[in-house]
């Protein structure tokens, strides 16, 4: 039965219902809300820069990873690894090429010796004459600007800076491995002590304080650089934007914000 | 220190060092179980909507039953998860960019849709049963419960005239209606979840959301055909022991019942069926005709690695010989249970072979993974994504049909359109 009050209120509530603009159910992201807050876009874009000619898979870099972001030593996942390619001609000396490529342990103890790591216990050891060319490739977070990870987490656990770096909440994600999965780079995995997607962040807690990452401090040879893209006078810019860098993956439509000189096809 | 996944991982020859198979058997379960809801239901709606009157007494019984296997289509998610107390994350914040977000929400709108159909299906029979309990002078226990049930159940609506039972029949027909795109996209929507996967090149197409819901609605029928079959089985079996315990039904009513729905259902299984397979041998057909950059990979373990899991188990003996089986004329109940356990294993390797499938090569396309199901389990993780965990949510929903029949009881029961 409705009666005059109810029918007063109901309609006030109406009202104030109707009243409600369609952008109070907006979804804001964090940098988007910063832009309307400061009026003032991120000033900085981190990028990281590989000189796959000047590595010598000497492992420092993964070894100095996993003591700085406390990823346990012994365990098969690491945030960043070096991978090593061997292209070697075939047995039969035969035009078509061989290549090899293994990253045991990601490359924690360095490559120190020949043998190639075919898994499942299996090694190979190509003769010396037979190899064409060698090389290695360190890898990480690319920190793309349109990351598949952060897309598909399903409770918004991942997400992307203002800065570009991918981050990741411990307390909130629930490990659905779906950001694993999306990842077509491999860097993530599920931290054994947390039990959380984890991943490179370019060690956000160093590079905030205007440090360099583990891992640039830990290279003897200059191998790994991170700037920001967004100071002209940057190093690190300079580089990406005079010389003939490379990026992983690009058929992915991820932008990947790691860029390498000296790429080779070969490198998957 | 172990990492997850690596129980169950062998590798192969070059793979990225983070690379495990970290979506398992209990992800083979999700969209088994699924689908198994979605074509219960599809059954059930094609009497309901479609007045397809030969399907009249499975059509009960298989509503109750997608009832049943609702609850434990989320189980294998909850099994699987890293942080399963978190799980109401998802739907504390939402983020619809990802395809598991809406879950929750699809999910609990197909629940309310199948309680509300089974509310009006059932509202005569809870009013029927409270009213005669509530009359009884001496009730036992059971019976008291039984009455306080029934008596929440009916919501309070206990009109139950020619006309209001009129209404509650139109309410069936638009509920069974609605259902069955929600049923659709429901499980549509698994497809989607890994069809959606661009890092994947095995679930990355466009018609996975569609091979899913045909193969769903396969499995859903072949499931409620086979379990009618056993409950039927052992109604005979009774009715046999105490022929004059069951009023008004003798074995031969029963077994003419039978075969008369198991023959009616694997025809509506076979068009599934054919629809089914076609899909999944085009998606087959143009990735090997366009081969594209991954197809030198996908073909060494479609052909290679996976050979007997998806040409043996899946194709041959979970498709062709149960096609075979059903598609000869004057079925028979021994048949039908033959060839339904065949489909739903073929349904069953479906799952795996995408989902481990698409897990068993690496990103590289250089190197190969290999699974082993933890059978006997050593710890908490390969219990949960171990053989143990996986035949604990195909245990689960049988519990759940013995406990909703004592209160929505599926035979026995005039029906009222």
């Amino acid at each position: 039965m409705i009666t005059r009050r109810k029918l007063i209120a109901n309609t006030l509530k109406g009202m104030a219902a109707l009243s409600l603009p369609a952008a109070a159910f907006e979804i804001l992201t964090p940098d988007r809300l910063n832009a309307i807050i400061y009026n003032d876009p991120a000033k900085v874009r981190y990028v990281f820069l590989v000189d796959t000619n000047k590595c010598v898979g000497c492992g420092l870099c993964v070894k100095a990873c996993k003591n700085e972001n406390e990823i346990p030593y012994d365990a098969n996942v690491t945030r960043t690894w070096v991978e090593r390619y061997i292209i070697t001609r075939d047995e039969r000396h035969e035009v078509l090429e061989k290549v090899f490529a293994d990253s045991p342990k990601g490359a924690r103890d360095g490559f120190i010796t020949g043998q190639i790591d075919l898994g499942h216990g299996n090694i190979y050891m190509p003769k010396k004459e037979d190899i064409d060319k060698a090389f290695f490739v360190p890898k990480l977070c690319n920190q793309c600007d349109n990351p598949a990870c952060v897309q598909v987490c399903p409770v918004g656990a991942t997400y992307q800076a203002d800065d570009g770096v991918v981050l990741i909440d411990r307390k909130w994600c629930i490990g659905c491995g779906y950001c694993v999965m999306g990842c077509p780079y491999g860097v993530r995995f599920f931290h054994p002590v947390h039990r959380v997607a984890d991943k490179c962040n370019f060690c956000y807690h160093r590079i905030k304080k205007g440090m360099k990452t583990a891992c640039v401090d830990a290279c003897p040879f200059g191998a790994r650089l991170i700037g920001n893209y967004k100071d002209p006078d940057d190093a690190v810019t300079r580089i990406i934007n005079t010389k003939r860098v490379g990026v992983l993956k690009e058929e992915f439509g991820t932008r990947p914000q790691v860029f390498y000189l000296g790429l080779s096809m070969e490198v998957r | 220190m172990m990492v997850h996944g690596e129980a169950w991982t062998i590798k192969e020859l070059f793979t990225y060092p983070n690379e495990y198979i970290y979506w398992s058997i209990q992800i083979v379960m999700y969209p088994f179980m699924t689908g198994l809801v979605a074509g219960a239901f599809v059954l059930s709606s094609l009497y309901h909507v479609f007045g397809i009157k030969q399907l009249k007494d499975i059509a009960r019984f298989s509503l109750v039953f997608s009832f049943a296997l609702l609850p434990c289509a989320p189980l294998p998610l909850l099994l699987h998860l890293q942080q399963p107390l978190r799980n109401m994350h998802v739907m504390m914040t939402p983020h619809f960019t990802s395809a598991i977000a809406a879950f929750g929400i699809v999910f609990v709108t197909y629940g309310a849709i199948v309680a509300a159909e089974l509310w009006f299906l059932y509202r005569k029979h809870f009013v029927e049963t409270a009213l005669a309990l509530k009359n009884k002078a001496d009730k036992s226990a059971y019976e008291t419960v039984m009455y306080h049930v029934n008596n929440l159940l009916t919501l309070g609506a206990h009109d139950i005239s020619e006309l209001a039972l009129h209404r509650d029949e139109r309410a069936i027909k638009i509920m069974a209606g609605i259902g069955i795109p929600v049923a659709c996209f429901l499980h549509g929507y698994a497809g989607f979840i890994f069809g959606s996967v661009k890092a994947n090149a095995l679930w990355m197409t466009p018609l996975m959301p569609v091979i899913f819901i045909m193969s769903a609605v396969v499995s859903g029928i072949a499931l409620c055909m086979i379990t009618y079959i056993v409950t039927m089985e052992g109604r005979k079996f009774l009715a046999k022991r105490k022929a004059a315990a069951c009023p008004g039904e003798s074995c031969a009513e029963i077994e003419s019942v039978e075969v008369n729905v198991i023959r009616m259902t694997a025809k509506y299984l076979l068009g599934f069926l054919v629809a089914a397979i076609s899909l999944e041998l085009l998606d087959l057909i143009f990735r090997g005709y366009t081969a594209v950059k991954s197809w030198d990979m996908l073909r060494r373990v479609i052909y290679g690695k996976d050979f007997y899991n998806i040409f043996v188990f899946q194709y041959g003996l979970g498709n062709l010989v149960p096609f075979i089986l059903l598609l000869i004329p004057g079925l028979t109940i021994r048949r039908a249970v033959v060839g339904t356990l065949l489909v739903l294993l073929g349904v069953f390797m479906m799952r795996w072979n995408v989902v481990i499938g698409g897990q068993a090569f690496s990103l590289t396309f250089a190197g190969f993974m290999h699974y082993h199901l933890p059978i006997i389990p050593h710890d908490m993780e390969t219990f949960r994504e171990g053989l143990f965990g996986a035949l604990f949510i195909i245990g689960s929903p049988y519990v759940l049909f013995f406990i909703l029949n004592k209160i929505m009881p599926v035979f026995g029961m005039k029906e009222s359109h």
